[in-house]
C-alpha cells in the first residue's frame, strides 16, 4: 500500500503518520480529479459538439486542447461576487461542503490493489452516506444566494437525490448479499481473473446461481445506471439547473473559483458513481482479459494496468452520461419522480428479493 | 400489467435508438466552416462593400438620390468650358468635377438600390466584407481621386469663371459688344 510505503519513507514516526496521511489525501485530488476533470469538460465539449455536427474548441491549441486551462485560469482571474443580501456565511461555505461531499466519497473508491484511500470494511456504505453531505450543500447554496431560481434548483435538487438514493441502495443492496462484503476492494477482488467473473456476469464461479443471476444482474446495472445519472444531476435529469427555466440552478450566484468548485464537484461526482458503478458490477480496477506484468513475470506493472483499466472503465461511462446527455430531452418533474416511485422502486424490490433467493441456492 | 411493461420496454427502446442516432453523427463531417482559413463561398449575387470606379462616374448624382439611407454624399463642380475631363468607359462625355464622393458604410444598408440607377455603372458591389473599424468615422469611405488641392482649385476656377460671366453679363448689358477673354490654360 501506499500508505505504509509513504510512512516508511518519512521514518515510522508519528509525524511520518501524518506527512503521509495528508500526501495520501490529497493524492486522488492533484493526481487523478482536477487532471480528469480537466479533460472531462474538453471530452464534454468535444461529444457534444461532434454529436450536433459541430467541431467545438478549435483555437487554443490542437483541436483546442489547452481550452479548458484557459478556462480554468480565466474562473481563477474572476472576481468573486458576493451580493448584499446573500447569506454570507453559508454562501461561502456551501462550495466548500459540496465539494468536500463529492471528494470524500473518492477516499473508498480502489484505484489499484495498491492504493485505495483508506480501505474501510464499510466502503459502499461509507460512499453513500458520505454524498448524502453534497445534499446539504446544495440546499445552502441554494437558500444562501436568496434567489428565488437558486431555491428552486436547490429544492428539485435536492428532492431528486434523496429519491434517487433509494434505488440506489436497493441495487447496492442486492449485491452486498451477493458478495457478502461492502468493502470495495474485496468487491473488486472477488471480480479477478477474466471479463466472465464480474458481477453484471453474475460474479465469481461457475455454479447454477451464476447462470440464474445474468439477467437480474444486467437489471440492477441498469437501474443503478439511471438512479446514479440522477444522483449527479446530469441530463436527461438536471431539473434542479434547468437552463431554459432556473438560470442555472443553485449556483446561478456564484462566481470565479466558487463556481469552479461546484463545477469540479459535479464533475468529480460524474467520476465518482461511474466508479462506484464499475467497482460494483464491471470488476472494478480488474482486467478483463488478464495482466500483461503476469504474462511477462513484471509484477511491479500490475498495479499501472490496473489504474489504466479502472480509468478506462470509469471514463468509458462517464462518455456514456455525456452521450444521453446530448441524446435525451429533459424530464419534467413529475415524469421525474414517476420514473424513480412507480418504475426503479419496484423493480429494484423485485429485483433484491429474487437475487436474495436465487443466493440461497 | 401491459402498460406498464410497454412503457418500460417502449421507454428502453427509444432511449437506445436515440442513441444510436448520435452516436452515428459523431462521425459525419461538421459542417463548421473554420472561417479566417476557410472562407465560404459566397453566392454569386452577393451584397457587400460597394466600390466606385471613379474614372467613370459622371457625377449624376442618381445614386445618392436613390439612397433610402443617404449614406452617399456627392460634391459636383461644373468644369469651365475648354477643360476636358476625359470620357467615360461607355462613351459618355464628363462634363463634371467630383471634389467629395463619400460612402458611409455605418449608414449603409446594402440593399444594392444605387447600383441600378448609375448609367455608366461605375457603382458596383464587391465581394469584400471584413471591414470592420474601431473608429466609426474610419467607416466614411472617400472614392474622390481629387486631391485636396485640386478640389479647391476647381471650386475657385468655377467661382472665377462664374464672377468673369456674371461681369461679363453686366458689361454686356451696359456696353453690348461681344468679346472672348476666358481661355484659360489648360489645367489637368
Amino acid at each position: 500500500m501506499i500508505y505504509d510505503f509513504l510512512v516508511n519513507l518519512f521514518g515510522n514516526s508519528a509525524v511520518a503518520d501524518i506527512i503521509a496521511g495528508i500526501i495520501q489525501s490529497l493524492l486522488p485530488l492533484f493526481v487523478f480529479i482536477l487532471p480528469f476533470a480537466l479533460f472531462a469538460v474538453y471530452l464534454e465539449r468535444k461529444v457534444s459538439a461532434h454529436m450536433q455536427d459541430r467541431l467545438g474548441p478549435m483555437r487554443t491549441g490542437w483541436h483546442g486542447w489547452k481550452q479548458t486551462i484557459a478556462d480554468i485560469l480565466k474562473l481563477l482571474q474572476k472576481e468573486d461576487i458576493v451580493a448584499r443580501d446573500n447569506d454570507k456565511m453559508l454562501f461561502n461555505l456551501a462550495p466548500i461542503i459540496v465539494f468536500s461531499g463529492s471528494y470524500a466519497a473518492f477516499a473508498a473508491i480502489p484505484f489499484t490493489s495498491i492504493f485505495i484511500g483508506t480501505e474501510m470494511d464499510l466502503g459502499i456504505f461509507y460512499i453513500v452516506a458520505v454524498s448524502g453531505i453534497v445534499v446539504a450543500g446544495i440546499l445552502m447554496a441554494g437558500w444562501a444566494s436568496n434567489n428565488k431560481y437558486s431555491l428552486l434548483g436547490s429544492m428539485r435538487s435536492v428532492a431528486q437525490i434523496v429519491s434517487y438514493e433509494i434505488p440506489t441502495m436497493l441495487v447496492v443492496l442486492s449485491l452486498i448479499m451477493i458478495s457478502g462484503s461492502m468493502s470495495l476492494h474485496t468487491l473488486s477482488e472477488q471480480q479477478t481473473g477474466y471479463a466472465w467473473n464480474w458481477y453484471i456476469f453474475g460474479g465469481p464461479g461457475s455454479h447454477l446461481s451464476k447462470f440464474l443471476l445474468i439477467p437480474f444482474m444486467f437489471v440492477g446495472f441498469l437501474i443503478i445506471y439511471i438512479s446514479t445519472l440522477a444522483e449527479v444531476n446530469r441530463t436527461p435529469f438536471d431539473i434542479p439547473e434547468a437552463e431554459s427555466e432556473l438560470v442555472s440552478g443553485y449556483h446561478t450566484e456564484y462566481s470565479g473559483m466558487k463556481f469552479a468548485m461546484f463545477f469540479l464537484a459535479e464533475y468529480a461526482n460524474m467520476f465518482a458513481v461511474s466508479a462506484i458503478v464499475v467497482a460494483l458490477f464491471l470488476g472494478g480496477y480488474q482486467s478483463p482479459i488478464g495482466y500483461l506484468g503476469n504474462l511477462i513475470g513484471a509484477k511491479w506493472m500490475i498495479p499501472i494496468e490496473q489504474f489504466s483499466w479502472f480509468t478506462i472503465k470509469g471514463i468509458f461511462f462517464v462518455f456514456v452520461q455525456m452521450w444521453l446527455r446530448w441524446t435525451l430531452p429533459r424530464l419534467r418533474v413529475d415524469q421525474l419522480m414517476a420514473v424513480c416511485w412507480k418504475y426503479l422502486i419496484p423493480i429494484a424490490f423485485v429485483n433484491l428479493i429474487i437475487i436474495g433467493l436465487i443466493t440461497l441456492l | 400489467m401491459k402498460e406498464y411493461f410497454g412503457n418500460i420496454y417502449s421507454a428502453l427502446a427509444t432511449i437506445f435508438i436515440g442513441m444510436k442516432i448520435t452516436f452515428k453523427h459523431m462521425f459525419v463531417p461538421s459542417v463548421t466552416i473554420q472561417y479566417p482559413e476557410v472562407r465560404p463561398q459566397l453566392p454569386e449575387r452577393e451584397r457587400n462593400r460597394l466600390y466606385v470606379n471613379m474614372d467613370d462616374c459622371i457625377g449624376c448624382d442618381q445614386c445618392a438620390r436613390a439612397c433610402p439611407v443617404n449614406c452617399i454624399i456627392i460634391e459636383t463642380v461644373k468644369s469651365v468650358p475648354g477643360e476636358d475631363l476625359g470620357k467615360t468607359s461607355n462613351g459618355k462625355k464628363k462634363a463634371l468635377w467630383i471634389p467629395t464622393f463619400t460612402i458611409d458604410f455605418a449608414k449603409c444598408c446594402y440593399c444594392q438600390l444605387c447600383v441600378f440607377p448609375c448609367p455608366t455603372d461605375c457603382i458596383y458591389m464587391t465581394d469584400v466584407y471584413e471591414f470592420s473599424e474601431w473608429d466609426r468615422d474610419n467607416l466614411i469611405y472617400e472614392f474622390a481621386t481629387l486631391t485636396p488641392l485640386e478640389r479647391q482649385e476647381k471650386r475657385d476656377n468655377l467661382a472665377k469663371f462664374n464672377a468673369e460671366k456674371e461681369a461679363e453679363k453686366l458689361k454686356a448689358a451696359s456696353d453690348p459688344k461681344p468679346e472672348i477673354k476666358k481661355d484659360k490654360p489648360e489645367e489637368k
